[in-house]
């Protein structure tokens, strides 16, 4: 692979990392707040409808961002009445929300357009062109160019407005929430509300206001997705990225700059999916892997109680049996032959890496300590 | 004390709601240049005046109440299984290998068969995070969701790999054998002699299955000492723990349980309709189980209810794609509205009607 590929795939990882960073941050302010937020999903897709629907018939990409925004905050005025005023189940919220989120866009895109839930494709001035940085040579002359110029031209410019803006918030979400008095508020509203309110602060205001930057976020979320990222909207176009970024929440444990790692991490994960198909690796090298890792997990349980070895033991046990499954199909051509890595494996990663950390193994993930729960004012 | 009578918390609750969803639902098919009234008949001729409509529509309940059961079962451990749709196509999987692997002599066997292969992987699949929840903590909303994608992962995996008949394109399994193959109501009813009832309907014996489904689950949780545990978890984990309840033992427990009662909607789908495994089998009925318990309040009887509802609504809903320009999709939008009112807004209607039974105690 030569330096200008990994480049392109770098740049696609950028790409394809922006609505999930976006997302992620948005998930970041509301869980931070002690609002769990799983509509993250149903969020980015109506935003990424009515961003579409309006910058087609208006022609102009800004009102559709615009009406992006106001969807995902309508979406986040019912979560945050549902959650914070009624005291319901956030959970139950954030499913109903990614629901109405998915059948409604249909139903309206239908009636609109006609197009079996599409939006039509935009054109010039409904969407956000890549901005082109100074000085950096067109994609036709790059590869005459030298490493330094490929990287700037490459990796740094041509990317939509939109994806400046999203790497800029990671700076200005780690400034709000730990060099403001809000920021501070906003985090005490999610550890302990009580003492919040003992001060005189208003939980509820904090955390309607948290909700609604987390609509704010999804909105150009959304709206990234289908000016930038592709020309239009597509029925369920979102594929559970909102999920994707709640994977990249957990994984960077409700931190800015974390955030901005995991997901830059599972964009290149999709990069690598999208770019490459056959992703070979010696068969000796892959049972190795798996029989290492089913070995350890033997040896982890060995001390433990008995529930700890069925589970993590037989959790061993199937990866040493898949090893030794791709060790004999492989004995006729040698160990040292090469065998395809399924694509499904690179695409399941992210979800993998995260229950990986949920379960501790690799540091310890700590929501919010008030996350989830409605905050009951003492009579 | 209570300030509403027991029959208005049960009935009058998800009556209400329903409502709310329904007229909502009446406005949003207004809003796109259709009659609501015209709809509503249409859907009814389609699904309640044709015993082919009952039949598709038995099918669907067949699925929604397995899924509806299992969130119900959790749910009464105070946990939120929406992991359903994983579980379920990991039991696709159960019911496929055994049907295809075991030479059944008939389907009697064959169905007792695929119930124990599907129970058993879905029970694995959602005895993982069980087990992260148990033992170390990880919330079991989050890990149920990631399993639903690592799940259809492994579905792709199988159905684009090793399962798939060689030489064919279609990324499903090869055809189950005959004598696997479950009798359809319509066989039912031409053996009792009404040759033309229920024609081409998807829906087969598994629908008695979930019946028996609904009384099992019932047994287990209101006269079992298992079922009183769960409850007690349920509602107070701290109570439970002081009287001698091991909370991983009932995490792992009722997580198992959900999971293999997830995983039996397979044998619906896989083993009673397509006679094949396919992707996308589950279209969506894991989530709908979260809907259907949250209605049916918890209950079998309930959860049966709610599912024949959402069973109506899912048949009345490709009727309507197939006459109007109403697309389907309508469905999913009621069904957001209904777990809406009743899971999350349940307060709008609760206070409400909390001050009505209130004030009318104080008068009497």
């Amino acid at each position: 692979m030569d330096f200008l590929t990994l480049l392109q795939v770098l740049d696609s990882s950028l790409r394809l990392a922006t609505p999930l960073l976006l997302a992620c941050l948005a998930g970041l302010f509301s869980e931070r707040a002690g609002i769990f937020d799983i509509g993250l999903e149903g969020k980015m897709l109506a935003a990424a409808f009515l961003s579409a629907a309006i910058a087609a018939t208006t022609g102009s990409v800004w009102l559709g961002l615009l009406a992006g925004i106001g969807a995902a905050l309508l979406l986040s005025a019912i979560h945050g009445l549902a959650s914070i005023t009624l005291r319901g189940d956030q959970i139950i919220s954030g499913v109903a929300i990614n629901f109405l989120a998915a059948g409604l866009t249909v139903v309206i895109s239908q009636d609109w357009f006609g197009q079996g839930g599409r939006t039509p494709p935009l054109l010039s001035g409904g969407r956000f062109e890549p901005l082109s940085l100074p000085g950096a040579v067109p994609a036709k002359e790059i590869s005459q160019a030298g490493p330094f110029m490929q990287l700037y031209s490459e990796l740094f410019s041509g990317h939509s407005l939109l994806v400046y803006v999203a790497l800029l918030m990671v700076p200005l979400t780690w400034f709000v929430l730990y060099k403001t008095r809000f920021g501070l508020r906003l985090r005490a509203v999610g550890e302990n509300p009580a003492a919040v309110d003992t001060a005189g602060i208003s939980v509820v205001g904090l955390r309607y206001a948290a909700v609604g930057i987390c609509g704010v976020l999804c909105g150009i979320a959304g709206a990234y997705m289908a000016t930038a990222l592709q020309a239009g909207f597509v029925k369920d176009m979102s594929a559970g990225r909102g999920f994707i970024a709640l994977a990249a929440l957990i994984f960077a444990k409700w931190r800015p700059w974390y955030a901005l790692g995991a997901c830059l991490l599972f964009g290149f994960f999709f990069a690598v999916d999208n770019r490459f198909q056959n992703i070979l690796l010696p068969a000796w090298a892959m049972s190795g892997v798996l029989l290492a890792l089913g070995c350890g997990l033997f040896a982890y349980v060995r001390n433990k109680t008995l529930l700890d070895r069925i589970v993590l033991g037989g959790l061993g046990l199937g990866l040493a049996i898949v090893a030794t499954l791709i060790t004999l199909s492989n004995l006729n051509a040698g160990l040292g032959s090469m065998i395809k890595i399924p694509v499904v494996f690179i695409q399941s990663l992210p979800y993998v890496l995260t229950v990986v950390v949920l379960a501790g193994f690799v540091g310890k993930a700590i929501p919010p300590r008030s996350g989830g729960v409605a905050y009951v004012k003492e009579k | 004390m209570d300030v509403m009578p027991k029959w208005a918390d049960v009935v009058l609750v998800p009556l209400i709601s329903l409502i709310i969803a329904a007229l909502l639902s009446a406005l949003l098919i207004l809003a796109i240049g259709e009659s609501p009234v015209a709809a509503l008949k249409l859907m009814i001729e389609g699904t309640l005046l044709r015993s082919s409509g009952w039949g598709y529509m038995l099918y669907y309940t067949t699925n929604f109440i397995f899924t509806g059961l299992a969130v119900s079962v959790a749910f009464h451990a105070a946990l939120f299984n929406i992991g359903g749709e994983g579980q379920a196509m990991m039991g696709g999987l159960g019911v496929a290998l055994v049907c295809l692997f075991i030479p059944w002599p008939h389907w009697s066997f064959a169905i007792i068969g695929a119930s124990l292969g599907a129970a058993v992987f879905g029970m694995i699949w959602a005895g993982l995070p069980a087990y992260l929840q148990a033992k170390r903590g990880s919330h079991i909303v989050i890990t149920t969701i990631m399993f639903n994608f690592i799940a259809a992962g492994v579905l792709n995996f199988f159905l684009v790999g090793a399962l798939k008949p060689k030489g064919s394109m279609d990324p499903a399994t090869a055809n189950f054998p005959a004598s696997t193959h479950l009798p359809t109501f319509e066989d039912m009813a031409s053996l009792m002699g009404f040759e033309k009832m229920f024609r081409a309907a998807p829906a087969n014996v598994s629908f008695f299955l979930a019946l028996v489904a609904c009384v099992l689950v019932w047994f287990l949780i209101w006269r079992t000492p298992l079922g009183y545990e769960i409850r007690a978890m349920g509602k107070s984990e701290p109570a439970a723990r002081y009287a001698g309840i091991g909370s991983v033992k009932i995490i792992m427990v009722a997580m198992m349980i959900s999971g293999a009662l997830s995983g039996m909607m397979a044998i619906n789908t896989t083993q009673g309709e397509s006679e094949r495994l396919i992707l996308n089998f589950t279209e969506g009925a894991g989530f709908i189980g979260i809907a259907v318990a949250l209605m049916g309040r918890s209950h079998p009887l309930g959860v049966l209810l709610a599912a024949l509802l959402f069973g109506f609504l899912y048949q009345g809903g490709a009727e309507l794609a197939l006459w109007t320009k109403i697309p389907r999709e309508l469905i999913v939008v009621i069904q957001a509205l209904v777990i809406l009112f009743t899971g999350a807004l349940s307060l709008m209607v609760r206070g409400p009607l909390e001050r009505l039974f209130l004030s009318l105690r104080r008068r009497g």
